[in-house]
C-alpha cells in the first residue's frame, strides 16, 4: 500500500492539491513555468529542478514567470496576500533573498504586529537551501538563523518526503508568512506519502529515533545524516535519539527538553555557520532549562565558519558528517562507553 | 519442510513492513544456539531491532548479507542439530527459495481493495473462500488494521470482509450522518455494493453498536452479530479517551491516551502512534471524528444504546470484553442477559480482539459455525 514518492514530487503534488482546493492560491517565480506557449507544456522546465513541472499545465495562467528581479516578486507576492490571495513565490535559491530583505524583514513580518493584528499576510517563499550539489559560494548558503531571527516570520526546513507535502501545505494554509526551505540535495529522497491532503501543525517536532543515552537534533539534511550516525552508534552500544525540529519557528522546545531529561546528553547538528546558529539557539535553550539533566557539555556540529567551497572534496568535508557526528557523541558519553 | 530445520527468517515488525535490511549478526556460522539468543540485528525505515531464537541447536547457514535489504519472511540463516546432514540443509534452503518466490507472487495482489458505494469510496480488505460471510468492523478512530490478528485466522473456515468505515483509515472521509443509523446504513451500502446478502457481523467498539444496529434494523441480512468492547450496550464511556483521541495533534499527547486501549500499554508502539498521527492529520479527519464524537460519546454519555431491543430479538449474539477495558465498561457485557453468549476475558483491555487474539477468533469461530 505503500507509495513512495520523492521529496520533489511530494512538494508538486501539494501545491497542486492545494491550488484545486483554494482558488486564492498562485505560483510566482522564475522560469516556474519556463516555456510557457511553447508547444508541448510538459516539456517546460518548471523550475530550475523541475520541482513545479506540469503544474502549468494543469493551473494555467496561475502560475507566473517573473522577470529576474527578486525584489520586484516577492514584494508583488507580498502585496497580493496582503490583498487576499495566498501567493507561493519561488525565490530559487535562499541565497539570493539578500535583495529582497527589506520586502521580507520589514513589510511581510512586521505587517500584523504593526496594524494592529488587522492584516494578514499568507504568503509562502520556497527556495533551496544547503550544500553538496557544487553550485559554489552564492548558491549552496543554509541561511535559516537570519530568518529564525526575525520575529513575525515562520521557518520551515523538510527532511523527508512525507514531511515536506504534509509542511508545504500547513505553510499554505498558515495566515503569517512562511520561509520554505526546500534541501536541495533530498529532492530525490522517498518516503511514504499518502495521496490525499494533510497538514502537519507547525511547532511539532518528530521523533525520527527512539534512544536512552543522547539526544541529537537536526533538520533537513542533517537528519538522515544523524539517523546514519545513530546506525553506527547502535553497533557500539550507544543508544541515540534523533528529533527532527521540522519547524525552526515555531520551534518544538517541549520534545527536545523532554528528551534531554531522558537522555542527559545533547549534541545539535546544523548545516548552518556556527555562529549565532540554530545549533547555538538549541544548546543555549536547553543549557538555561535543563542544566540539571545534562551529563556533559552540550556538543555542536556544524559548517566550519567559511563560505561554501566550489572544490568538491572540501565541500563534502563542509557538511556535518555522520562521523563527526559520532565523534561529538562520543565526547559528550567519554571513552568508557566509545570504547564499549 | 523438514522439522528438524528452523529457518531464521526477516520479521514483520508492525503492518506496513515489507523488508528490512540485515546491519549484522550477533552470532557467527557454527555458535550453539538456545532459545533467547540474540542472533542477527534487522532495521527498518521506521525501527532497529534484534531476531531472536525460538530453537535450540547450532547456527549451521549464515544466509544474510550485512547491509542488504531482504523481503519479510526471506531466509536469513539455518539452526538445526549438529546431527542433521549438510545435504538436507542445503536441499531446505533451495526449496524454501523456491516456496518464498511462489508465495511473494501471490503477495502481489494488493491486500486491500476500494468500492464505491452511497457512502463514499470505501477500502476493504477480503480473505478465504468460506460459505460463511463475516464482516468485521472497527471502532471509533480505528480501521482494518484493527483485526490483523483476527482476519486470516477467521478466513480459514469463512469469506471474511474488513472495511474502512466511512471517516476512517484510507476511506472517503466524508461522513453524511454520523449516527448509529447512518454508519449502519453505510454498512448494508457496503454489502449492497459487493453483492453481500447476509453476513455474520463482527463489530469492535463502536462497530459493536453498529452491528447491533444494523440487526434490529435489517434481521435478514445478519445471521450474527459479534460485540467485542462494544459500544450501545450501557451510558458510560471514557471521555478522556473519546476527547483525548479527537484533540491529540501529537505523539506527546496521543500516547497516553492509547495506553488506554490495552491491558499492557507498552502494546502502544511508536509505529501504532505514527500511524494514527498520519490518519488524523489527513484533510476531513478531524471533522469527522468530531461529529462522531459530538453524536454518540457526547459528555461520557452514549447516546445510542441497542441493548434493550437485541435482548428482545433473536439475533444470535456473542458479547466479549477484556476484563481491565477502560474505554467501555466490561460490566456492560452483561447488557443482554441470557439472551447471548458472554466472555470477559482477563489480561485484555479495550484491543481484545489483538491482546487475546487467539481466544476471541476461537470464540467467533465457534459463534458462527
Amino acid at each position: 500500500m505503500a507509495r513512495m514518492i520523492s521529496y520533489k514530487q511530494a512538494i508538486n503534488e501539494a501545491l497542486d492539491l492545494e491550488m484545486r482546493r483554494d482558488p486564492t492560491v498562485i505560483l510566482l517565480g522564475e522560469d516556474i513555468v519556463g516555456g510557457a506557449g511553447a508547444p508541448g507544456e510538459m516539456d517546460a522546465w518548471g523550475g530550475v529542478l523541475g520541482v513545479t513541472k506540469g503544474l502549468h499545465a494543469k493551473h494555467g495562467n496561475r502560475l507566473m514567470d517573473t522577470p529576474l528581479s527578486e525584489s520586484a516578486y516577492i514584494g508583488a507576492a507580498i502585496g497580493a496576500a496582503a490583498c487576499g490571495m495566498r501567493p507561493v513565490a519561488e525565490l530559487m535559491f535562499l541565497d539570493f533573498m539578500g535583495v529582497c530583505f527589506d520586502q521580507i524583514f520589514n513589510q511581510a513580518a512586521k505587517f500584523k504586529y504593526m496594524f494592529g493584528g488587522k492584516a494578514k499576510t499568507p504568503v509562502v517563499i520556497r527556495a533551496m537551501v544547503g550544500a553538496g550539489f557544487r553550485a559554489a559560494a552564492q548558491h549552496s548558503q543554509m541561511l535559516t538563523p537570519l530568518f529564525t531571527h526575525i520575529p513575525g516570520l515562520k521557518v520551515v526546513c523538510p527532511s523527508n518526503a512525507y514531511d515536506a507535502k504534509g509542511l508545504l501545505i500547513q505553510a499554505i494554509r498558515d495566515d503569517d508568512p512562511v520561509i520554505f526551505c526546500e534541501h536541495k540535495a533530498l529532492y530525490g529522497s522517498e518516503a511514504d506519502v499518502p495521496e490525499e491532503s494533510y497538514a502537519i501543525p507547525f511547532g511539532e517536532a518528530n521523533i525520527a529515533r527512539d534512544g536512552k543515552d543522547v539526544t541529537l537534533v537536526g533538520y533537513g539534511l542533517t537528519v538522515p545524516r544523524a539517523l546514519s550516525a545513530a546506525d553506527t552508534l547502535a553497533r557500539s552500544g550507544v543508544s541515540a535519539e534523533v528529533i527532527d525540529l521540522r519547524t525552526l519557528s515555531p520551534i518544538d522546545w517541549d520534545t527536545v527538553i523532554e528528551s534531554v531529561e531522558n537522555t542527559g546528553r545533547l549534541v545539535v547538528v546544523d548545516e548552518a555557520n556556527p555562529r549565532c546558529s540554530i545549533a547555538t539557539d538549541v544548546v543555549a535553550h536547553v543549557t538555561q532549562h535543563a542544566f540539571g539533566a545534562l551529563k556533559a557539555a552540550p556538543q555542536m556540529v556544524t559548517a566550519p565558519h567559511t563560505p561554501v567551497p566550489f572544490s568538491p572534496a572540501l565541500e563534502d568535508l563542509y557538511i556535518p558528517s555522520a562521523e563527526a557526528i559520532v565523534a561529538a557523541v562520543h565526547k559528550t558519553t567519554g571513552p568508557v562507553k566509545s570504547a564499549a | 519442510m523438514n522439522e528438524r530445520i528452523k529457518p531464521v527468517v526477516m520479521p514483520k515488525w508492525g503492518l506496513s513492513m515489507s523488508e528490512g535490511k540485515v546491519t549484522g549478526w550477533l552470532k557467527p556460522a557454527g555458535s550453539p544456539i538456545a532459545p533467547g539468543d540474540e542472533i542477527v540485528e534487522v532495521e527498518t525505515d521506521k525501527i532497529a531491532g534484534v531476531v531472536e531464537a525460538h530453537e535450540t541447536g547450532t547456527l549451521r547457514r549464515v544466509i544474510g548479507e550485512p547491509d542488504t535489504v531482504y523481503p519479510v519472511k526471506a531466509l536469513l540463516g539455518i539452526i538445526a542439530d549438529d546431527a542433521v546432514p549438510d545435504a538436507e540443509i542445503d536441499a531446505y534452503v533451495a526449496e524454501y527459495a523456491t516456496q518464498a518466490a511462489a508465495e511473494a507472487a501471490q503477495e502481489e495482489a494488493p491486500r486491500t481493495h476500494f468500492i464505491d458505494t452511497p457512502a463514499g469510496r470505501l477500502r476493504y480488505a477480503k480473505r478465504g473462500e468460506g460459505a460463511t460471510t463475516v464482516v468485521l468492523i472497527h471502532g471509533f478512530g480505528g480501521d482494518l488494521d484493527n483485526w490483523l490478528f483476527n482476519i486470516d485466522a477467521l478466513a480459514e473456515s469463512a469469506t471474511v470482509y474488513a472495511l474502512d468505515l466511512p471517516g476512517h483509515g484510507q476511506s472517503d472521509k466524508k461522513l453524511d450522518d454520523p449516527s448509529l443509523r447512518g454508519l449502519s446504513a453505510a454498512l448494508l451500502g457496503f454489502m449492497d455494493a459487493l453483492g453481500i446478502d447476509r453476513a455474520h457481523l463482527v463489530g469492535h467498539s463502536m462497530g459493536g453498536a453498529i452491528a447491533g444496529r444494523t440487526a434490529l434494523d435489517a434481521p435478514s441480512r445478519v445471521a450474527s452479530v459479534t460485540l467485542i468492547g462494544s459500544a450501545g450496550l450501557g451510558d458510560e464511556i471514557n471521555a478522556g479517551y473519546t476527547d483525548g483521541f479527537v484533540q491529540a495533534s501529537s505523539r506527546r499527547d496521543l500516547k497516553p491516551v492509547l495506553e488506554q486501549l490495552f491491558d499492557d500499554p507498552d502494546t502502544v508502539t511508536r509505529q501504532l502512534i505514527d500511524d494514527l498521527l498520519k490518519y488524523k492529520r489527513l484533510d476531513g479527519v478531524a471533522e469527522a471524528l468530531t461529529a462522531l464524537s459530538a453524536s454518540l460519546f457526547a459528555g461520557g454519555r452514549q447516546a445510542e444504546l441497542v441493548a434493550e431491543a437485541l435482548a428482545a430479538s433473536d439475533v444470535p449474539a456473542l458479547v466479549v470484553f477484556g476484563a481491565s477495558d477502560k474505554v467501555i465498561p466490561p460490566a456492560h457485557a452483561q447488557a443482554l442477559g441470557a439472551r447471548a453468549s458472554v466472555e470477559v476475558i482477563e489480561g485484555a483491555g479495550h484491543m481484545v480482539q489483538m491482546e487475546k487474539a487467539g481466544r476471541v477468533n476461537e470464540l467467533i469461530l465457534a459463534h458462527i459455525a
